[in-house]
């Protein structure tokens, strides 16, 4: 299963990954931060990381093990 | 498996502050991001990219990019490309405008440097306002649009940057929207291995400009906009004027070997050299 | 040192190849043209490079570019075209791109009288573009000094990292005369480069003489240049801190070092009556002067060789020695009001000032010294 990663600190919830995600994976979670809603619907097209205006999307293959957020 | 860094953090300047400066939803992040991608496949080594942009959103790009970067004024990016490319030509030179940079004030050099066939890699953000100056009215505004510089319509019409550039003889002349991020990736990598001079025209939004003013008051509608008038070049020959009108049509405009403005200087250096 | 028949736009070409100049951008214009042409033909064959652009401010853009990438660069330029120029060169002054921008100054205001002198650009020199900014004009009254005066512009573009303006006019520039090409004492500066690593490298910021070294771009240094104000990185600024210590560093970096700008010649220096002249208005002057000393007259020259920034104490002291002073020259009155301010009312000051297109001549002069005498 895929996971995608949202560095907060970057994102502007411009909203432009929610709406055009083939799959409707993510939504508007807390504080409208997108979360990933339907990880296990994601095919790991990168659509959401290459029209991120703020290159705060990552996208993991096969749920490569994530060890927390980025430096800042 | 190891923490995937993005991209990005390969080419940021340690030093430069995120978020960048652009409105939430701007597409000229994308395109930055979408450059920065086509810079990494190419493999250029980051002393070998000089990143030359204009006045405008637009013009910040190369602020936040570990390259060689200038900033330079309104509408003459591509006037002091010119001198770098002619100065060094082994640096790989990288010009970032935006509408009004290119086809208003810095039309006539656009159309001389695509004549030239100098050997630059051009990108035009086309976003058919003046953003950074709060929403007037700009050369790719569609006629009868409100702006602030036309609260009663645009009078003119707008200018096909492509097929201006095109006129003007440049060797391969793209468009894409920031919607269709993996033509523009496409685009991108061609003009950078193009051997003269290359413009990709990107259609972008400026949601809060422009998209409020058309009634697309989000990021994603002003996109949605993009994918619903765009027409691929391919189709677009079977289509008549009519089919056309409003369409944009995007892909390969023309690509073409043309003696490159470099390439004849060498060959004066060689005949010169035996006087 | 060879003797040669050079017209001053040729003397320009040769004394820029002698300071280095490997690249020229530029745009025909009436009565700078053989600049640009003698370029062209030129500079290939030193492995330089020549562009004609598609106006004077895409000229300037190009020779900034290249300059930026290491080189020295230069256009030529008239009034028309020097206008168009402007913000350009205030790009230059404020990112502190060297370049050498050559002047040759016509008939105006607008399209004026193309083929024929004045010195009505001084002031637009210094002040044409907008905002404080450093700038050097310097003034050639021959084709000798055309030749000296492009390489000394060179050499000061460099050493302050500035646009330099080489001032000559019509007559000047298409007056041929014989020419010694003495090269060999006159010693070619390159700009300061860094002493530190790539890291550890401020781009804009104040080694101490106010100048910071510019690594060309492609060789390690890795920097922004923007014509915004900047800090010492480079980076776009509007902190008032910063914003005050860039353009300080800008504007003293030069007026600091104003004693190595000092260059005038003089005749007779603590004559009763002075003339102070500059340009083709200064040879006429100096056969002035000889002819009104043989006829009794004491007066003597002084031939302004840099005009700005201008030569305050050099002039007071001139002015401090005599008793009346006649400025000639071809406008309304613009070095003229210089020498006024640095007077400060203590000897009469004179002007001459002709503006029908035609260069002054000595007995002009003569007859103007003779109405002053009392």
């Amino acid at each position: 299963m895929k996971k995608i990663e949202i560095y907060q600190a970057w994102c502007k919830k411009c909203g432009i990954c929610i709406a055009f995600c083939p799959q409707q994976v993510l939504e508007a979670g807390s504080l409208s931060y997108p979360i990933a809603a339907h990880p296990e619907k994601c095919t790991g097209c990168n659509l959401c990381e290459l029209r991120c205006p703020d290159c705060a999307i990552t996208v993991y293959e096969d749920e490569e093990e994530l060890d927390g957020n980025p430096s800042a | 498996m190891k923490h995937k860094e993005h991209l990005i953090r390969k080419y940021l300047r340690p030093s430069k502050k995120m978020p960048t400066i652009w409105c939430a939803g701007c597409g000229i992040g994308i395109f930055m991001h979408a450059l920065v991608r086509a810079i990494d496949r190419a493999g250029y080594g980051k002393d070998d990219v000089v990143m030359v942009s204009g006045s405008g959103c637009s013009s910040r790009i190369p602020i936040y990019l570990d390259f060689n970067t200038l900033h330079t004024t309104h509408g003459r990016a591509l006037t002091f490309a010119t001198g770098i490319k002619l100065a060094k030509p082994r640096l790989k030179v990288i010009t970032i405008m935006g509408d009004g940079d290119a086809i208003a004030i810095g039309g006539n050099h656009l159309i001389h440097a695509a004549k030239r066939n100098i050997e630059i890699a051009a990108f035009v953000i086309n976003n058919q306002v003046y953003g950074m100056t709060g929403g007037q009215c700009s050369p790719t505004t569609a006629h009868g649009t409100r702006t602030t510089s036309s609260p009663y319509g645009n009078l003119e019409s707008a200018f096909d940057i492509s097929r201006v550039v095109e006129a003007a003889g440049a060797a391969m002349v793209g468009r894409a929207t920031v919607y269709h991020t993996p033509l523009l990736d496409r685009l991108i990598d061609m003009a950078l291995h193009k051997k003269g001079f290359a413009l990709v025209e990107v259609i972008a939004q400026c949601v809060t400009y422009s998209g409020r003013w058309l009634g697309l008051t989000s990021p994603a509608d002003m996109m949605q906009w993009q994918r619903d008038n765009c027409v691929r070049v391919e189709r677009a020959q079977g289509l008549s004027e009519e089919e056309l009108a409003g369409k944009i049509v995007i892909g390969v405009l023309t690509n073409r070997e043309r003696p490159t403005y470099n390439d004849e200087y060498r060959k004066l250096f060689a005949e010169v050299s035996k006087i | 040192m060879e003797t040669l028949l050079l017209e001053g736009n040729e003397a320009c070409v040769r004394g820029a190849l002698a300071a280095g100049c490997r690249f020229y951008a530029g745009y025909p214009i009436t009565p700078s043209t053989e600049i640009m042409e003698m370029m062209a033909r030129e500079l290939p064959k030193v492995g330089g490079m020549f562009i004609q652009m598609e106006d004077e401010s895409a000229s300037l853009g190009a020779v900034m570019g290249a300059s930026l990438a290491g080189l020295k660069a230069m256009p030529a330029t008239s009034g028309p075209g020097f206008s168009v120029m402007q913000e350009h060169i205030g790009f230059a002054s404020m990112a502190e791109v060297p370049c050498v921008i050559a002047h040759v100054m016509r008939g105006g205001p607008s399209t004026g009288l193309p083929t024929q002198p004045s010195q009505a650009d001084v002031m637009q020199a210094a002040w044409g573009t907008h905002g404080d900014h450093p700038i050097i004009v310097l003034a050639a009254s021959s084709a000798y000094e055309t030749y000296e005066l492009t390489i000394k512009a060179f050499n000061l573009a460099e050493r302050y990292r500035t646009p330099v303006i080489l001032l000559s006019d019509a007559v000047v520039a298409h007056t041929r005369e014989a020419v010694t090409l003495v090269q060999a004492d006159m010693e070619i500066e390159e700009r300061p480069q860094p002493t530190v690593s790539p890291e550890e490298f401020l781009a804009y910021g104040d080694p101490g003489n106010g100048v910071p070294p510019m690594p060309p771009f492609g060789e390690g240094y890795r920097y922004h240049v923007t014509g915004l104000c900047h800090d010492v990185r480079g980076f776009p600024t509007t902190r008032s801190d910063e914003v005050d210590f860039l353009l300080r560093r800008l504007l003293s970096k030069i007026s600091r070092d104003s004693d190595r700008l000092q260059w005038f010649d003089c005749w007779h220096e603590n004559s009763e009556t002075m003339v102070i002249a500059y340009g083709c208005v200064a040879r006429a002057a100096l056969r002035a002067v000889r002819e009104a000393r043989d006829k009794g007259l004491d007066v003597g020259l002084m031939k302004l060789k840099v005009l700005w920034p201008f030569m305050s104490t050099t002039v007071s002291n001139v002015l401090e020695n005599c008793r009346r002073v006649l400025v000639p020259e071809m406008n309304f009155g613009q070095v003229s009001r210089e020498v006024e301010r640095v007077n400060q009312g203590r000897c009469e000051i004179f002007t001459l000032n002709k503006v029908d297109g035609t260069a002054i001549t000595p007995p002009e002069i003569v007859r103007k010294l003779e109405e002053m005498h009392p």
